[in-house]
């Protein structure tokens, strides 16, 4: 697959791979997407606004310059101003993370200066490069302080630095996620209303995306981190409602997927409220509540595709890579799409009839 | 007049853009006074700073004219209240002051009202509605309110440049309406008449003052109608 390398969130061209149950490839134009919805399926989306996570600064006791990267929080609190974040020495994104000086040496108390902000090490987590930092200050003024300074997470294969409104997705509310939700560049509003046109209904909750990619292998293992997620009691409600009709739900993107798959493996189904996704999903873990997952198209070996393994065999998603390879689709964030439904349980009708 | 709220613990979240003056100042201190979440905006630090500390409402500095402003403004309005329940596009700029015959009107004039007036308004909008369109899945909310003028029907000498771009405001307010029925989302264009306002000594330095209405008067009207265009709380789906 070829890198999409320019920010158009919905190019007119944008193309859906889509999985049936039974494994049946087809290829769709994305725009193509509500049409598969029928009566009384609900489709549910991340409304995370993407934060400017990328922030320059200067660490203070030795003066020398580095980049914080905000990661994860431990909530979606307004004053919860603690995030994991990972450093890096000078330099930028269009510079291989392995060739970039390595960051000073932080250690618990240190001061780094990130333009109107100052955070301070709270603790060195099991990474050099992986910390616990605090701001220091107000709400209000930590995060006047973020909108002015920080930059999105930028990506190397990007022709040009994006800007923030290239990475909040048309649904965009609470600044939550540290990357956008990118699954989410497929909506806009025309497609909202032809969802309810199907007689299918939408819904959102909020998930803290994090960083898709840190450039080092010891940290980019430990991926997905934590991530802190909302579900509102409409959202909670609209699943009852839709799984009593028979309707299906489709997760657009793995983040919602997480969230709502960690709802109901906590509480037994989807209820509404806060909680911090920390689980991994793929072959094993069978979704207890997601039927589809809208996707971009993810290549072999990261956790995202580790996911897609929840919905279809192992076999069926090497079929759709040679598909996605062979037909050139556009890959990463602002690439093309898959729509996977979970995979029907073959065996079992067997054994029935 | 009691603000709709869902429960107790949720108030109706707001954000008023020019909350440092005039109508805008007045729309602040009347949501705060009844118990809403408030965030606004306003160009000038050292004014937003001196109305979040006599109002208890969030201050946010930015200027709606700029593009690079919008998101900025999107993040801390959403960050601080958690979400958001109605918007006020109230920031308006005259164009030229004194005002001035349209053949007389820089463009670089009709372009700053038109940015103020009409581009920041869409903007932001735009970048909070993710957020309205939430506040309505919940019942809760939903409202942009697009502060408009009898300038923008009736066309006055020497009001060009305010004048088109509030007419353009209007009609941008109309279609967005109807656009977003199915969202639950209502966009509203109010004209909140005459006022004794900065803006307006501005435009007519010599006008009888006590002819005007005050802007707390003008809020009452405005806050009511905001009122009866969000969700009734009876609608509210358990």
């Amino acid at each position: 697959m070829t890198p999409a390398s320019t920010p158009v969130q919905r190019p007119a061209d944008a193309r859906l791979l889509t999985i049936a149950a039974d494994g049946a490839i087809s290829h769709l134009r994305r725009s193509a997407f509500a049409a598969q919805l029928r009566p009384g399926d609900l489709v549910i989306a991340n409304d995370a606004a993407t934060i400017p996570a990328s922030l320059f600064g200067v660490h203070q006791r030795t003066g020398r310059r580095l980049e914080a990267r905000l990661a994860g929080r431990g909530s979606l609190a307004f004053a919860d101003l603690t995030f994991s974040a990972v450093l890096f020495g000078e330099g930028d994104h269009r510079m291989p993370t392995e060739l970039r000086p390595a960051p000073p040496e932080v250690r618990v108390g240190d001061l780094l200066a990130l333009g109107p902000a100052t955070a301070r090490i709270e603790a060195v987590l099991d990474h050099p490069r992986f910390v616990r930092l605090v701001f220091q200050g107000d709400a209000a003024g930590i995060w006047a302080g973020i909108a002015a300074h920080g930059r999105p997470v930028q990506y190397a294969y990007m022709a040009q630095a994006l800007a923030l409104w290239d990475v909040w997705t048309p649904i965009a509310g609470p600044p939550a996620a540290f990357e956008p939700p990118s699954a989410g560049f497929a909506l806009d509003w025309a497609m909202l209303g032809e969802i309810r046109w199907q007689g299918a209904t939408f819904a959102t909750l909020t998930h803290a995306a994090g960083l898709s990619s840190t450039g080092d292998a010891a940290l980019d293992a430990r991926l997905p981190l934590p991530e802190a997620y909302r579900i509102p009691a409409t959202t909670a409600g609209a699943i009852q409602r839709a799984r009593a009709r028979g309707g299906r739900i489709v997760a657009v993107g793995t983040t919602v997927t997480r969230a709502m798959e960690h709802a109901a493996a906590r509480h037994g189904r989807v209820v509404a409220g806060e909680g911090v996704a920390d689980q991994r999903l793929g072959p094993q873990t069978p979704p207890r509540v997601v039927d589809a997952i809208l996707s971009g198209t993810h290549e072999p070996g990261g956790s995202h595709y580790d996911l897609l393994g929840a919905f279809a065999d192992a076999d069926w998603l090497a079929k759709a890579d040679i598909e996605l390879e062979a037909r050139a689709y556009r890959t990463h964030e602002f690439g093309d799409s898959v729509l996977i439904w979970r995979r029907r349980r073959v065996r079992q009708a067997l054994a029935v009839a | 007049m009691s603000i709709h709220v869902q429960t107790p613990q949720s108030p109706l979240r707001v954000a008023v853009t020019g909350g440092t003056s005039g109508l805008g100042l007045a729309l602040v201190r009347a949501f705060v006074g009844r118990g809403a979440k408030v965030a606004f905006v306003a160009r000038t630090a050292s004014v937003v700073t001196a109305v979040a500390a006599e109002t208890g409402a969030v201050g946010i500095v930015g200027d709606l004219a700029r593009k690079d402003d919008v998101h900025r403004i999107a993040l801390q309005v959403t960050a601080a209240l958690g979400g958001l329940d109605v918007l006020i596009n109230n920031a308006s700029d005259l164009g030229p002051v004194p005002l001035a015959l349209l053949a007389d009107t820089d463009c670089e004039d009709f372009e700053r009202a038109l940015q103020t007036n009409l581009l920041g308004p869409f903007r932001l909008s735009k970048a909070l509605l993710g957020t309205l369109a939430g506040a309505a899945r919940e019942a809760r909310g939903g409202v942009v309110v697009n502060i408009s003028s009898d300038a923008a029907v009736t066309p006055y000498e020497t009001w060009g440049a305010y004048g088109a771009s509030k007419a353009a405001l209007h009609h941008l307010s109309h279609i967005w309406d109807a656009e977003l029925a199915g969202e639950g989302v209502r966009v509203l264009s109010l004209d909140p008449g005459d006022m004794d306002t900065p803006m307006h000594a501005a435009a007519i330095p010599g006008a009888d003052r006590r002819a005007l209405q005050q802007p707390e008067d003008a809020a009452e009207g405005v806050i009511a109608a905001t009122l009866s265009a969000l969700p009734a709380p009876e609608r509210v789906s358990p």
